[in-house]
């Protein structure tokens, strides 16, 4: 009973939040409010005995993309307030865009629909001889990264100290160090 | 001796070891005080060296994906060889340009890191690891000197191609992780081995698009296209790094994924490779040929001699491989002394890298025009030098190898690229304008570092016996 309760209440606040990102006028609170989406089906995930989706979801969506996003929104210096000329020129309100977007929505239901008629008929269970545990489990993962793949594991280290210091070098400010 | 599972990559964690050295003695000197960053970096380069000669005919395995058999061993001298000349002919150019200093030379040792990973990796999965820590050491050389344009336009477009085909390569390593199971490639090869072809396309996407990955890094054309705004617009000793240690790092990456875990397909890739070496061949000598910029024309020739490379790959008998590994060796010493000679003669505001600039360069600077003219004879591939016994080896393989054509395109563009060559050779020598540009005293380290290759091009070219017989030995033991 207490995971039908939090199924809805997580279903409810993703489907909440994902309403307000495009209802927003501010592109900063679009972006916070798609996080808290993104954590909301992170936990969606967690309930369907995924928890490996669940951290790859925080991860790579909340964690890295978002951080691209908003990025790119303060690079475009997007977040100004003036609310009549951003109505005015802002791109949905081109019919053409409009449209173009309605059709995609429309598409995106006719695809829902479709995968959802043909779950209906489909009659194998998804779990089938292989168990939840050993899909998806955090262990299994843990053990395959730090022994088949340790070198790999390690050598990324490497690898991200690079990028940093190679970033460093393109974006310090001149006569920082004499 | 001490044996240990760790045996396979002391020698990259000696190279690592030195950059994470030199960027602690950068970070924690006071203002104004000097360290010695470049010798430490030798020193960890030394170190690989011994090691790598440590471990030669042993075949040690660590974590099961690093093999430092003698391939990965001879490949990994030679990128010594390369990170120590680069070094040397770095030290003057760094303080000329006011180039970060520490920076610079941790980011030269780790991208060896990378390519030595490269080189002896048994994993596609590592390999990829190893050409992005590579590849983003490299962009960022590309661009290190923020105040040029041309430099800043350079690294920008090798960037983005850059990450492209990376893109392409893992999408390539996805597809054969689908198909096979594994990254692993001693085990791809025995899932491929009792593959045939018609029984999944899909083995033909993975190998197109690894093929992509790997050709992009060799500049093989179709895919040469950043290759000559790089080559230019980078530092001139950063162009010589990239136009030898990334290339054989690629090379040996390119050569064991396809004649081991490939190799059971060879009957498709080949005749995709070898039209690839045709054009490559011939694209790099006759665009070479128009060039009037020094390093845009070296970039050319760079793009030829990859072609010549993969005509040893595509002739992948004995004598070919061991010709792959005795040419990169050759083309590296060669191809870095090249631009260390142009990187020498650079100042801070003028790049002195026009053809035009090396008019009459015998009198104003005789032992360099001299150190040059070996060099330019040695990639043009005339005796007596290395570059000769190099093609001569690999068009050999050709020909025994049954592949005729491939070895008169090789001889024919050859022979065309001597004009090129012989071209620089005529200004130096020739021409009696007077100097028009005002070339800087020449530094001592610089100097050794260049008197050093030209005697390793000589040597090899009277000599190259042991040398052929080592890159022989290094290839048996595998493929």
């Amino acid at each position: 009973m207490p995971e039908t309760l939090i199924f809805y209440l997580l279903s409810g606040l993703a489907i909440l939040t994902s309403a307000l990102v495009i209802g927003q006028r501010n592109p900063m609170y679009s972006v916070m409010l798609l996080i808290a989406s993104f954590g909301a089906l992170a936990g969606l995930y967690v309930t369907l005995d995924a928890p490996f989706v669940a951290v790859a979801q925080i991860i790579i969506y909340a964690g890295a993309i978002m951080v691209l996003f908003l990025f790119v929104v303060m690079l475009l210096n997007a977040p100004h307030e003036d609310g009549a000329e951003w109505d005015r020129a802002h791109p949905l309100r081109q019919p053409g865009v409009g449209r173009f977007g309605a059709l995609l929505a429309l598409l995106l239901v006719v695809q829902l629909a479709w995968a959802l008629l043909r779950t209906g008929s489909v009659d194998v269970p998804v779990t089938g001889a292989v168990d939840a545990e050993t899909i998806s489990s955090v262990r299994l993962v843990g053990r395959t990264l730090f022994t088949d793949y340790v070198f790999a594991f390690e050598a990324t280290s490497i690898l991200i100290l690079v990028a940093m210091v190679g970033a460093v070098v393109l974006a310090h400010r001149e006569g920082d160090r004499g | 001796m001490f044996h240990s599972s760790f045996d396979a990559v002391v020698p990259m964690l000696c190279v690592a070891l030195a950059a994470l050295a030199v960027m602690g003695a950068e970070a924690f000197r006071s203002r104004g005080e000097t360290m010695p960053v470049g010798g430490l970096g030798i020193v960890g380069l030394i170190g690989a060296a011994v090691s790598s000669a440590l471990l030669w005919n042993r075949n040690a395995i660590s974590f099961g994906v690093i093999v430092a058999d003698n391939f990965a061993l001879f490949v990994t001298i030679t990128l010594v060889i390369v990170g120590i000349l680069t070094i040397m002919f770095s030290s003057p150019v760094v303080k000329r340009d006011g180039l970060p200093k520490g920076d610079f030379y941790a980011l030269i040792l780790f991208s060896i890191v990378g390519m030595m990973m490269m080189a002896s990796a048994n994993d596609l999965l590592v390999i990829f690891i190893g050409l992005e820590i590579m590849s983003i050491a490299v962009y960022v050389l590309t661009g290190i000197r923020r105040d040029d344009p041309r430099a800043t336009e350079a690294a920008f477009k090798y960037f983005l191609l850059g990450a492209f085909s990376s893109a392409f390569f893992l999408y390539g390593i996805a597809f054969t992780y689908g198909l096979a199971g594994t990254t692993r490639l001693d085990r791809i090869g025995a899932f491929l081995a009792a593959q045939s072809m018609s029984d999944n396309r899909l083995i033909l996407v993975a190998l197109g698009l690894l093929l992509v990955g790997f050709a992009f890094k060799i500049s093989a054309v179709p895919f040469h296209m950043w290759t000559p705004d790089a080559y230019e617009g980078a530092p001139a000793i950063v162009t010589g790094f990239m136009s030898t240690g990334v290339k054989a790092a690629a090379f040996a990456a390119f050569a064991r994924v396809f004649l081991s875990a490939f190799e059971p397909f060879s009957g498709e890739w080949a005749p995709i490779v070898w039209w690839i070496a045709v054009a490559t061949m011939i694209l790099g000598t006759v665009v070479g040929v128009a060039q009037s910029n020094l390093k845009r024309m070296l970039a050319y020739s760079s793009i030829a001699h990859g072609g010549y490379l993969l005509v040893g790959l595509v002739a992948a008998n004995q004598v070919g491989k061991a010709a792959i590994l005795f040419y990169l060796l050759a083309y590296a010493v060669t191809n870095l002394a090249a631009f260390g000679v142009i990187a020498l003669l650079g100042t801070k505001n003028a790049a002195n890298d026009e053809l035009r600039d090396y008019a009459g360069l015998w009198h104003s600077r005789p032992a360099l025009a001299g150190l040059m003219t070996v060099c330019l004879l040695s990639l043009g591939g005339l005796p007596p030098t290395v570059g000769f016994i190099g093609k001569w080896y690999i068009f050999s393989a050709a020909v025994g190898a049954g592949y005729y054509g491939l070895a008169i395109i090789g001889v024919l563009t050859s022979v065309i690229s001597v004009f090129f060559y012989l071209r620089v050779v005529v200004m130096m020598y020739m021409s009696d304008q007077p100097a028009t540009v005002v070339f800087p005293p020449v530094s001592t380290v610089g100097m050794a570092a260049l008197v050093a290759s030209i005697v390793v091009i000589l040597a090899l070219g009277i000599l190259p016996t042991p040398v052929l017989n080592l890159a022989a030995e290094s290839i048996a033991t595998i493929f």
